[in-house]
């Protein structure tokens, strides 16, 4: 349903939406520009100029004093995302599939439990949590702090993965077991290679919040493998000193960068997962 | 056709159950089970044991010292508490709407075959993928009268421009609503996208050839059609809002005095750094008592529509 | 070159060390908010010092929120049943940490140390619970200073104040020649920092030390204490209307720029100013918050040993004890930090005046009775009674049209129910 205004090429009305896009396209990044600038100044200029005039010498004093403090806790944040994305993704997955095409008594009330469990305030379970990995013997181990990921990551990726396959037709399924296809089988020959859309979003999303995360990171990772967040949060929040925002803001941006990357690279199949899956409940 | 039916059909069609078959049922329980019992013990289990705190008199470190809904009295009657629930509503309410109808809007634009459309789409979600630890002190300085847009538009000759929310007791909720909205309403824009892109084009040709305005197609046609997407777009945006903690603490702290404290940032600095971790606990029970109450029958109406229809 | 080096380390430490080296190494992990650069430096070296005595270091720095965020890590870790060898713990936490049961006691090493004689009495006994040693302090900050812009001074034509009314005289003149007179930054603890001056100002030491440490509610809402909020509001006619939230080195910015003239800050003000090339005397003038010459109110940096298992770790835990009331890191840290020493026999040589003052009033201080604990810094009060104070405190200053009198009311009923 793309092309309504296809007729009047240029018209008033295009030009009005796409100036209206571009507007907000400005505001949108205006946060970003703030920091980039601040990023490449000196001190002194972010002491003395105002929040968008352009360095008066531009350098990378920030940025290698920035690399050089949290770069230890880049590759920690990996240790921690890929295995989490991961492992959240297939379990989620494979709870969407056995909720929407193997449903049972009760499987609507398990469904609904977690996703009502999404609006726990995480503050909530630190304490608790803490304890059952101390007895788990996971205190303070990246494996832990990977469990607790995907234990609440669980929630959200359940919920993608059910309702795209709630829109494939069960007929498909149907076929595939009077031939004989297993539980398993299905999943795998049948269900799985459909869902690159859904997979798309769900490793997108997942990405985001873990590698985002910094109150879990700071509480159950033990202290040499703490996430960049947690690095970045100890840079940003000092309490007593010199602050230097031009580091700060290029931290920032150091820690933001495979976010964004994600983004910019993979966002087209974010909108196209999200169009075949999560919007259609 | 919901699966009992096919069970019922299967059962019909073959005489007797074959072992693999039973195998077949039990699995997707036995897949499921880890999941329910990470959601039993880490989310049930961990709320029963916060309101079990709640009724205690435990401060520094959990106690087991029963004292009936003291806490709850206590909390009821702190005044604190009550400015973060006000927050909390005009924040969630205004959040909510606003990032619909932001997200409507640019999506309706965007879906106008836009040249770019994938380079504007990717400026509006961006906000997502930063964390508001250091976006927070971004549009601190930005909203702060002083250093950001007041002052900005004031050296650029706009002599008379005041924009001083961040520092009024009364408006410095609206800061903390605008950074969110920020962060948010890109997230919702693809969204909708990609529920437009779902609608069939032929309906909006046959409104077309009636006569149907283009503004009344969408408010009378395709919207209507999103509901699914209204569902998925509310659930994640109240869960958002609920959660709304690095933003208040990255941006005002809760100030001015406590002006723009959430139900979130108090529960946390009672539990974990005033040292009343009853009090923080009892927060937490009402908390999810207002969760449940609002989100419970929505959920309910949404999933029982969608079976029926 | 590198082998080499480790070599000599291995010999010369094997040389030195009384003790025999253990084939394993024990480990100290350390968890702090000493982050920023000065601070940063002096962890640094107090790490290189622990690796010489062939100890492992494991760094754990949570910053944010004057130790908030690296709180809730301690509780958690201590549920979880692997607390760190030592956490930044401050006067009443390490109280109520001792009080579960969870710290280690240092007596051995204090005795061999003579901690009782080298430090005040007062910094021992906030480190002592039921009077054994179960926390080592690194540094003590002082809360009352006035920092000053001389050179906005002149410009307004006003002189450095020693009274509170000359403060209020400085502040309208600063205020005519269009000089902000106070930075400030709206943040409940900047708010409540300003104002336990105050009450140090007005009221003395033992009015102080009634409200703040003992709470007692006749002082609490005492005239004295209406007159200390009527000038706690004064003092909201000098400060620029965009305080609100703003960082208290932002503050000290405006300050370093000319922007305002005055401050009221503890020490840790002095890392910003160096920072930007300024010297004291010359650049920036450091003085006692007026009317509270001779009182301190102080703010100590310290280490709460916790109880561990392991007897390797437990070594260097002990290690580590004894390595920061050491000469040689107390001096790095407070050089860098702006505090001063918490020994009485070391050299200040190095420090600068206003070091070299604190120095000099905390030790008269310590006789006269007249150093008090910061509110403002978790070291008067539990941080229950403390959280209940600051939000009466900011609320008041924020609310233009706050009642003293019934902020006395609020303050005594505040505290009442977080007891």
């Amino acid at each position: 349903m793309a092309d309504l205004s296809r007729s009047k090429r240029w018209s008033f009305n295009r030009i009005a939406i796409h100036a209206t896009l571009l507007v907000a396209c400005a505001v949108y990044l205006v946060p970003l520009i703030v920091m980039l600038l601040t990023s490449f100044k000196t001190p002194d200029d972010v002491r003395t100029g105002n929040l968008l005039t352009l360095p008066v010498d531009w350098t990378l004093i920030g940025w290698i004093k920035a690399w050089s403090t949290v770069h230890e806790y880049f590759w920690n944040s990996f240790m921690i995302t890929v295995p989490a994305v991961i492992i959240s993704t297939f379990i989620g997955a494979l709870n969407g599939y056995a909720l929407s095409k193997w449903s049972f008594k009760g499987s609507n009330v398990l469904f609904s439990m977690l996703l009502f469990g999404c609006f726990i305030p995480f503050q909530v379970i630190l304490l608790p949590m803490s304890f059952t990995l101390g007895k788990l013997g996971l205190a303070n181990t990246t494996t832990g702090l990977v469990l607790v990921h995907v234990i609440y990551g669980l929630a959200f990726t359940t919920l993608f993965f059910r309702n795209y396959y709630v829109g494939i037709p069960d007929a498909l399924i149907k076929a595939a077991r009077l031939d004989g296809a297993g539980f398993f089988t299905i999943f795998w020959k049948i269900l799985l290679p459909l869902s690159t859309p859904i997979v798309m979003v769900s490793l997108i999303w997942q990405f985001t919040q873990v590698w985002n995360d910094f109150l879990f990171g700071v509480v159950f990772a033990s202290g040499s493998a703490q996430p960049i967040t947690v690095a970045l949060n100890n840079l940003v929040n000092t309490s007593t000193g010199a602050k230097e925002y031009n580091v700060d803001m290029a931290a920032a941006m150091i820690a933001a960068l495979p976010t964004l990357l994600v983004y910019i690279f993979a966002g087209k199949y974010f909108v196209r997962g999200l169009t075949s899956g999560v919007v259609k409940g | 056709m919901s699966l009992s039916e096919v069970q019922i059909m299967r059962t019909g069609t073959s005489t007797s159950v074959r072992k693999p078959d039973r195998l077949q049922k039990w699995l997707p329980k036995l897949v499921l089970a880890p999941t329910a019992v990470a959601m039993i013990v880490c989310l049930y289990g961990y709320m029963l044991w916060t309101a079990v705190i709640s009724l205690t008199t435990s401060r520094f470190m959990p106690v087991y010292n029963f004292a009936g809904f003291a806490q709850f009295e206590r909390l009821l009657a702190n005044d604190r508490w009550i400015v973060a629930c006000k927050n909390l509503a005009i924040f969630g309410g205004m959040f909510i709407l606003l990032c619909l109808i932001i997200g409507v809007f640019f999506a309706i634009l965007l879906d106008q075959r836009i040249r770019r459309e994938g380079f504007i789409r990717t400026i509006y979600l961006y906000p997502m993928a930063l964390s508001m630890i250091v976006t927070g002190t971004a549009w601190k300085w930005l909203l702060n009268p002083g250093l950001g847009l007041d002052k900005l538009l004031r050296d650029w000759g706009w002599e008379g421009f005041r924009f001083d929310w961040l520092v009024d007791t009364d408006r410095v909720i609206y800061c903390l609503l605008i950074a969110a909205i920020w962060q948010a309403s890109g997230f919702v824009m693809a969204m909708f996208l990609a529920g437009l892109r779902g609608v069939d084009s032929a309906i909006i040709r046959a409104a077309q050839i009636d006569g149907a305005s283009l503004p009344t197609i969408y408010l009378r046609i395709v919207l209507p059609s999103l509901r699914p997407v209204f569902f998925s777009a509310v659930m994640i945006l109240s869960h958002i809002a609920i959660k709304s903690f690095d933003l208040v603490m990255a941006m005002t702290a809760g100030g001015p005095g406590y002006s723009s404290d959430l139900p979130a940032v108090f529960m946390y600095q009672h539990t974990f750094t005033r040292g009343q971790m009853g009090l923080g606990a009892a927060s937490s029970v009402l908390m999810l008592g207002a969760v449940l109450a609002i989100l419970v029958p929505y959920l309910y109406s949404e999933l029982r529509s969608k079976r029926h229809g | 070159m590198k082998t080499l080096n480790r070599l000599a380390l291995a010999v010369s430490l094997s040389c030195l060390s009384q003790l025999p080296l253990t084939a394993q190494a024990g480990e100290v992990e350390v968890l702090h908010w000493w982050t920023s650069g000065g601070e940063a430096r002096a962890v640094d070296t107090l790490k290189q010092m622990m690796q010489k005595q062939g100890d492992t270091w494991k760094d754990f720095a949570v910053a944010g929120g004057a130790g908030e965020a690296a709180m809730t890590v301690l509780k958690t870790r201590a549920v979880s049943g692997n607390p760190p060898s030592a956490a930044q713990l401050k006067g009443p936490d390490i109280q109520e940490w001792a009080g579960m049961g969870f710290l280690t006691d240092l007596n051995g090493i204090a005795d061999a140390g003579k901690w009782d004689s080298i430090m005040p009495k007062r910094i021992a006994e906030t480190m002592k619970h039921d009077g054994d040693y179960v926390a080592v302090p690194a540094g003590v900050h002082r809360i009352n200073w006035l920092w000053i812009n001389p050179e906005a001074f002149q410009k307004a034509g006003a002189k450095v104040p020693t009274t509170l009314d000359e403060f209020f005289e400085a502040a309208d003149k600063l205020k005519a020649a269009g000089i902000v007179p106070i930075a400030h930054g709206g943040q409940n603890w900047q708010d409540t920092t300003i104002f336990e001056s105050l009450v140090m100002a007005m009221m003395g030491p033992e009015d102080y030390h009634k409200a703040f440490v003992e709470t007692d509610e006749d002082t609490l809402r005492s005239d004295k204490m209406v007159e200390v909020f009527k000038t706690f509001k004064r003092i909201r006619n000098y400060i620029d209307p965009d305080a609100a939230g703003r960082d208290w080195n932002l503050a000290t910015a405006m300050v370093i720029n000319g922007k305002a003239g005055m401050q009221i800050m503890g020490d840790w003000a002095k890392a910003e100013f160096t920072a930007a090339n300024k010297t004291p005397g010359k650049d920036y003038l450091c003085v006692v918050m007026p009317g509270t010459q001779g009182d301190f109110i102080y703010n100590i940096d310290s280490l709460a040993m916790f109880k561990l298992k392991n007897e390797a770790n437990k070594k260097a835990q002990q290690d580590l004890a004894r390595t920061v009331i050491d000469k040689p890191f107390q001096e790095v840290f407070n050089l860098n930090k702006g505090s001063i020493p918490v020994r009485n026999d070391i050299d200040m040589a190095k420090f600068d005046d206003c070091a070299k003052q604190s120095m000099k009033d905390f030790q008269a201080a310590n006789d006269s009775g007249k150093a008090e604990p910061s509110l403002a810094h978790s070291m008067a009060n539990t941080s229950y009674i403390q959280g209940a104070v600051f939000d009466v405190i900011t609320n008041f200053f924020n609310d233009a049209n706050a009642d003293p009198k019934k902020a006395t009311e609020q303050l005594v009923a505040s505290i009442k129910a977080a007891q």
